[in-house]
């Protein structure tokens, strides 16, 4: 897993509610057995239209939202079915930080698993970002995982919640197997009384 | 230990393996289902990192999702990218030592369809699947959640997982249903009143008089559909229906290792001063038949309703919401469900192809035939099934009335196999999900009990089925 410490990237707005993972990444393209090569079936049915054409009237597909790497989304993000493709779309897209007032359980660890920070705001603060991303050109955030805040250079920022021990794998680009393998141990022991 | 616990907590304690200090609490998984979609890149990942499936009997795997349901499936699948997955869990399988349901063999079915089925799915046990219905085994009173494919690799590992561990709700099902009015219809209206994040951060467990006078079938469709609310998992208490369900299925205990056990198993049930997070109650006294009309499972409504309109809706998200769905969906505010018609019938999934619903599906279309506007089929929820409603003769009362009997797979449920409904096609569906896309693009999707999606099938629009 890649290291996440801070990042300065453009934000992308999707003002919806509940976007499942059937959205993310529909059912089409889960037939790969490789991690990579999602990123460009992202949102495929909302992207594209019939012959494959860009969707002119999907967000995402506006040029100025070319190259976004933060995305600020409505509640319940992620919800569904487990499908850690979803994630591996979204970071191959280019996403590194997802921002909701709430995700879905299973998709917020998925995205733990991939290194994609996911912050949640208030809907006030929210609010905002959302009028923000859509009116102001080029608009950035600048979110950091260690003091877990985030801001613009204009007059917004916020701190957010995170897991102490998802932050620090995180931070340090670790995966789990590694660090619960050092309880061997008592995984053994727990076999053996069981 | 403490006489005031929920049947989460016991199961949960049992299980812990280390809490290490500002950590996750490491947990130990008894059961670990697995099929081609989700596993593939765990398996690849274990291979690249030198490390072996810690605990292979404790894991089986089937093909369910990919499989076509005609009689080609024992071919060679024709979608090169769909045979590599199917190809690739066979390798897999073999080179661990894994126990694989293959197409070919009649233990084969949906992942949890055949769990249960087989006695894999035992009260007390944690399980887990790259499947976020895994909650579905939850109704034998075990403690089942979806993983996503890291976690996947780290129980293939570890035989554990990193779980915080999550906050309790007890739902209250108060009441008796009347005819025609089943488990679907119960958990369709739970959802419409939580919301689809309602549970999030929960597991739910299920319990009050309606859920006591189910069926195992009927609290399986029940606990199939917990995520749909956003719960991770969905428990029932095991009693006497469970241990008659169970009882002389291949992998439960036998003799008395069995009168053990369900010792072992009634000490499960949640003691009588335990307290949950949340509470819920749903009244089923005057449940009517549910239908869903929206993009997804909360916008549903009973079938006597009429379709709403975004102005119905205070909160703005909501309202926005109602547009989207309405506009996919095709529908105009106002119109009543049982107007609406169907191109397409469903009955197949997790969810709802069991033997009793295949069974009480057949009883409604029995005699009569299939509208000419609906194309209807019924997919078994596995091999078993699909051989037992032979021997009673159900597939014979679906053919002459005009629906397709079909192999055992997920189909249609998500259409990642060739059984996908066209765009702009209604389909009257018996599975868990209404997602836009879900049975194919531009499909429009109306989830119902088996009983209302056959009914269905016959008039080509929605009935209530309880004036049937
Ligand atoms: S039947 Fe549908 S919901 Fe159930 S496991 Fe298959 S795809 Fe998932």
């Amino acid at each position: 897993m890649e290291k996440f410490i801070e990042h300065t990237g453009l934000v992308a707005p999707l003002d919806r509610v509940n976007v499942d993972t059937d959205q993310i990444i529909p059912k089409q393209f889960l037939k790969r057995i490789e991690r990579t090569g999602f990123g460009k079936f992202a949102f495929y049915d909302w992207r594209y239209l019939e012959d494959g054409v860009p969707n002119p009237e999907f967000i995402l597909n506006d040029p100025k939202f070319n190259g976004a790497s933060i995305l600020v989304t409505g509640p319940n993000f992620g919800s569904g079915s487990s499908r850690e493709h979803a994630p591996w779309a979204l970071s191959e897209y280019g996403f590194k930080v997802i921002i909701s007032t709430s995700f879905a359980d299973i998709f917020r660890n998925n995205c733990m698993q991939n290194g994609i920070v996911t912050v949640v705001l208030s809907s006030k603060e929210m609010d905002k970002l959302m009028t923000n991303a859509m009116r102001i050109p080029n608009y950035k955030l600048s979110v950091n995982l260690e003091t877990q805040s985030l801001s613009d250079n204009l007059d917004f920022s916020a701190e957010f919640e995170f897991d102490p021990f998802r932050k620090d794998s995180i931070l340090k680009g670790l995966d789990d197997i590694g660090i619960t393998l050092q309880h061997e141990e008592e995984i053994s022991k727990y076999e053996s009384k069981n | 230990m403490s006489n005031n616990l929920t049947m989460f907590e016991k199961i949960w304690q049992k299980h812990i393996v280390a809490e290490p200090k500002d950590q996750p609490e490491i947990l130990y998984i008894d059961l670990h289902l697995v099929h081609e979609v989700t596993s593939p890149q765990a398996f690849e990942s274990l291979r690249l990192n030198n490390r072996k499936v810690r605990r292979p009997e404790l894991t089986i795997a089937t093909v369910d999702h990919n499989i076509t349901t005609d009689d080609t499936r024992t071919e060679v699948i024709k979608d090169e990218i769909a045979r590599k997955q199917v190809e690739t869990i066979r390798e897999n399988c073999k080179s661990n030592d894994i126990t694989l349901f293959d197409v070919w063999d009649k233990e084969q079915g949906i992942v949890h369809v055949i769990g249960p089925e087989q006695g894999y799915t035992q009260p007390g046990m944690t399980i887990v699947c790259g499947d976020s219905h895994t909650s579905t085994h939850g109704a034998f009173g075990a403690l089942a959640f979806g993983i996503g494919t890291s976690e996947v690799e780290h129980v293939l590992a570890t035989q554990t997982l990193r779980q915080r561990k999550p906050k309790t709700m007890k739902v209250e099902f108060k009441g008796t249903l009347s005819k025609g009015v089943t488990a679907k219809d119960m958990v369709l209206k739970l959802i419409g009143q939580i919301g689809t994040a309602g549970g999030t951060g929960y597991v739910m467990e299920y319990t009050g008089e309606a859920i006591r006078n189910l069926n195992m079938e009927g609290r399986m469709t029940i606990c199939n559909m917990s995520i749909e609310g956003g719960a991770r998992a969905g428990m029932i208490a095991p009693d006497q229906t469970t241990f008659e369900w169970m009882n002389g299925r291949n992998k439960v205990p036998k003799g008395s290792e069995w009168d053990k056990a369900i010792l072992e198993w009634e000490k499960l049930r949640t003691d009588k001063d335990a307290k949950f997070d949340s509470y819920v109650e749903v009244d089923c006294d005057d449940l009517e038949p549910f239908v869903s009309w929206g993009t997804n499972p909360s916008q549903v409504l009973p079938v006597s309703a009429k379709i709403p309109s975004p102005e119905d809706f205070e909160i703005s998200l909501d309202s926005q919401s109602c547009a989207n769905a309405l506009e996919y969906m095709g529908l105009k505010p106002g119109t009543r469900i049982e107007d609406i018609h169907l191109d397409r019938v469903f009955i197949g999934s997790c969810t709802n192809a069991r033997i009793t619903d295949l069974r009480n599906a057949a009883k409604i279309i029995e005699g009569k035939k299939v509208n000419s506007n609906v194309r209807a089929q019924v997919m078994p929820g596995s091999t078993l099934t699909k051989i037992q409603a032979e021997k009673e003769g159900l597939d014979e009362i679906f053919k002459s009335s005009g629906f397709e009997w079909r192999e055992s797979g997920c189909s249609m449920c998500l259409g990642m196999n060739p059984d996908i409904i066209a765009p702009g096609e209604r389909c009257a569906s018996t599975s868990n999900r209404n997602f836009e896309g879900r049975q194919g693009k531009g499909g429009r999707t109306h989830l119902v009990s088996p009983e209302m999606a056959a009914a269905a099938a016959i008039e080509g629009h929605f009935v209530d089925v309880r004036n049937w």
